[in-house]
């Protein structure tokens, strides 16, 4: 009973940084109907600023998530600019192959300069131990950072008036522009904000898991799990996904050999979309 | 007088430099390796191996055949980690490459897939960096390997638990791959014939991050000795979060990973960790042929600057065998270099070597023994690899059972 309650501790604590993770990949596609690729890689980049920052520089890891969010959305920005602005309202597949495309540039380089080695932020704090299972105080704060991110951006989009624009842009872009909303400008700072959740969702990341470059790719993996059981386009859906996957997580693996879990996970996943084809925590909102 | 000197000495100067140009050929060694994808840090050492022992054969004039001197180069391309690169390009190297040999690829998982282009052209290939002996119980004719294979990887840590503890509960966590199922495999019937307990036996996808889950499942079976592991992306993610967690083990023994020196850099959670191992720079073979260990790694240390691990020497070892079975077979046919690695039964730096001959298993290494090493804090305070099993052959007594889990 004891290991039960002890992997659904876990699995709720790594699954609140699911839900952030997921969180920046629905945000954009919300706003602006791209399916971003380049996710998976702006995790990991924000590992890799993580381990820059602490190891390099000596910074304390959770006031670097501050520098990482900022960078984050800079980064965003220019990728919108540079990669998206202008396959935006042309077909799904043109936006979905720049976004590919720089993916494939991010991992390209980040192979180049760091290897597909694993880099280790070496860092601990206390934790809490009961009945011989513990759980380490990185993999708590780390949760709750990730419920304050998330509960930021979800301040910011429901209480400023950038935010609120962006909700306009995403509700309906055409009424938005005729309401005097510079669209454009609009769609770059939720690229930006996007990106800037993923980094700090992979930062976080780096103060539980040894990573490398490719390690944004099981996390991409699993936001596109939770943004479906979430809702498209819902980052509260999202976050509340994120959390019932790990949940999910942690409930079958005391029962079964853990290289099963994905397929139930999978098909899990699967089952809900026959039931709920708008997501879970889609119900009640309308189409 | 004065004149035939000049005349002789033109005409020397035209045909001696003709002459040594005759006599020095080319032989070209083609194998791939992961520069990219999830084998790389695996993968890189084992390059380094080889391109040391290339220039050290070709510093010293060839390999000599004959009245001939061959100065080998190496023919690589970057598989990505991915079988489907490892076909194409393997084919590519025969076929294009005119390669003369062939190095493995590195990961039982590749090699496997190399293994099926190289004997469709009757290509030798020495094998490293890949235990798992199914692939060479296939009928293969021409596959030679220099490791010891993955039945009897974890068979020295399983020696440690019968002689320091042997009523400990044994957890058997591993990777799914098909390296890593072969070795926990052969653990579980060796720990099944030496009576050991085994109370946990389960694997995990090789691409795991966060092994919460399992370790929970580890502290529920009440082990107290944990073994397997797989590469290293696994293997160090795994032992950091056995230290997060604070298990209670008194004894891990992880495949791979900890043999790689960037290991060392997880600091404590990478303290007590053994790693059965192919090579150490400690051991002290007297070869038959070849650099003794220590010549080994003081020039390997001198080109790179970073001390070598058993990924390396294999490297080096590959070359260092094929280079003596060509020069015992006087020619660079396939089937006189076949014919020697088939009666070789030599020690080197590296060990002894001595492939099986039979139908049923051919190019199995025979011959070859693992040693067990283990992190401890050196006297500078940083952590060195010691050999700390068998006693014959240790630097440094084992710590058994680790206290720093026990918080």
């Amino acid at each position: 009973m004891y290991d039960v309650i002890a992997s659904l501790a876990s699995g709720l604590l790594v699954g609140a940084i699911y839900g952030l993770a997921a969180i920046g990949l629905t945000l954009i596609f919300g706003v602006m109907k791209v399916i971003n690729l380049t996710h998976g890689a702006m995790i990991a980049l924000g590992m890799f600023a993580l381990y820059f920052l602490v190891s390099v520089a000596g910074f304390n890891p959770y006031l670097s998530l501050l520098p990482i969010l900022a960078g984050g959305f800079v980064v965003g920005v220019m990728v919108y600019w540079i990669a998206v602005n202008r396959v935006i309202g042309s077909s799904d597949l043109m936006s979905l192959l720049a976004t590919f495309a720089v993916n494939m540039i991010l991992i390209g380089a980040g192979t180049a300069l760091w290897t597909t080695s694993p880099y280790n932020v070496n860092f601990s704090l206390p934790g809490i131990s009961w009945h011989g299972y513990t759980i380490p105080g990185t993999q708590i704060l780390a949760a709750i950072l990730a419920i304050i991110i998330a509960a930021a951006l979800y301040g910011f989009l429901y209480h400023t008036r950038t935010g609120k624009a962006v909700r306009a842009v995403a509700s309906n872009r055409q009424a938005a522009e005729l309401m005097g909303i510079p669209t454009r400008r609009i769609l770059a700072i939720a690229f930006g904000l996007g990106i800037a959740v993923a980094s700090a969702s992979g930062a976080l990341i780096a103060t539980l898991f040894p990573f490398t470059i490719l390690s944004g790719g099981s996390y991409e993996l699993k936001s596109f799990v939770v943004t479906v059981l979430g809702g498209l386009g819902n980052p509260a859906g999202a976050l509340l996904g994120g959390i019932l996957l790990g949940l999910i997580e942690g409930g079958v693996a005391p029962f079964v050999d853990v290289s099963w879990t994905p397929v139930i996970e999978f098909t899990l996943f699967v089952l809900i979309l026959l039931a709920f084809p708008s997501g879970l925590f889609r119900i009640g909102k309308g189409r | 007088m004065r004149k035939f000197a000049v005349n002789a000495l033109i005409a020397a100067s035209l045909v001696l430099p003709g002459l040594g140009h005759a006599q020095t050929k080319t032989l070209t060694i083609g194998f791939t390796t992961s520069e990219t994808g999830k084998l790389n840090a695996d993968s890189k050492p084992q390059l380094l191996g080889f391109e040391l022992w290339r220039d050290q054969v070709n510093a010293a004039g060839g390999i000599k055949v004959g009245s001939d001197h061959y100065k080998v180069a190496l023919k690589y391309y970057d598989d990505q980690s991915s079988a489907g690169r490892v076909q194409q390009l393997y084919s590519r190297l025969i076929l294009q490459d005119n390669a003369n040999f062939l190095f493995s690829p590195y990961s039982s998982g590749l090699t496997a897939t190399a293994a099926v282009v190289s004997e469709q052209f009757g290509k030798i290939m020495i094998t490293t960096g890949a235990a798992e002996g199914k692939t060479y119980k296939l009928g293969n004719k021409d596959l030679f390997q220099l490791y010891t294979p993955a039945d009897k990887y974890l068979k020295s840590a399983l020696d440690v638990i019968k002689a320091k503890d042997p009523n400990a509960k044994i957890a058997l966590v591993y990777s799914n791959d098909g390296f890593s199922s072969a070795v926990a495999k052969g653990a579980a019937a060796a720990a099944k014939h030496m009576g050991l307990n085994v109370v946990f036996d389960e694997s995990y996808a090789s691409d795991t991050t966060d092994f919460g889950p399992i370790i929970n499942k580890i502290v529920s079976s009440g082990a107290t000795v944990l073994i397997g592991g797989g590469h290293y992306a696994d293997g160090s993610t795994l032992a950091r979060q056995l230290y997060d967690k604070k298990v209670k083990l008194g004894f891990i023994s992880l495949l791979v990973a900890p043999d790689i020196p960037k290991f060392a850099s997880m600091g404590k959670a990478a303290m007590g960790v053994t790693v059965p191992s192919q090579w150490e720079p400690s051991v002290t073979y007297k070869p038959d042929f070849g650099p003794t260990p220590a010549a080994f790694t003081k020039a390997f240390e001198t080109k790179y600057h970073s001390r070598p691990g058993y990924h390396a020497a294999g490297g080096y070892a590959a070359g260092l065998v094929l280079q003596h079975a060509i020069e015992q077979a006087g020619s660079i046919k396939q089937a006189a270099v076949a014919k020697a690695l088939n009666h070789m039964d030599a020690m080197t730096f590296y060990g002894r070597i001595h492939f099986a001959t039979g139908v049923a298993d051919h190019g199995l290494q025979i011959g070859h023994d693992m040693v067990l090493a283990q992190w401890q804090k050196g006297a500078n305070g940083k952590l060195v690899s010691q050999v700390v099993w068998p006693s014959a052959a240790q630097t440094a007594p084992i710590i058994y059972p680790l206290k720093k889990f026990a918080q």
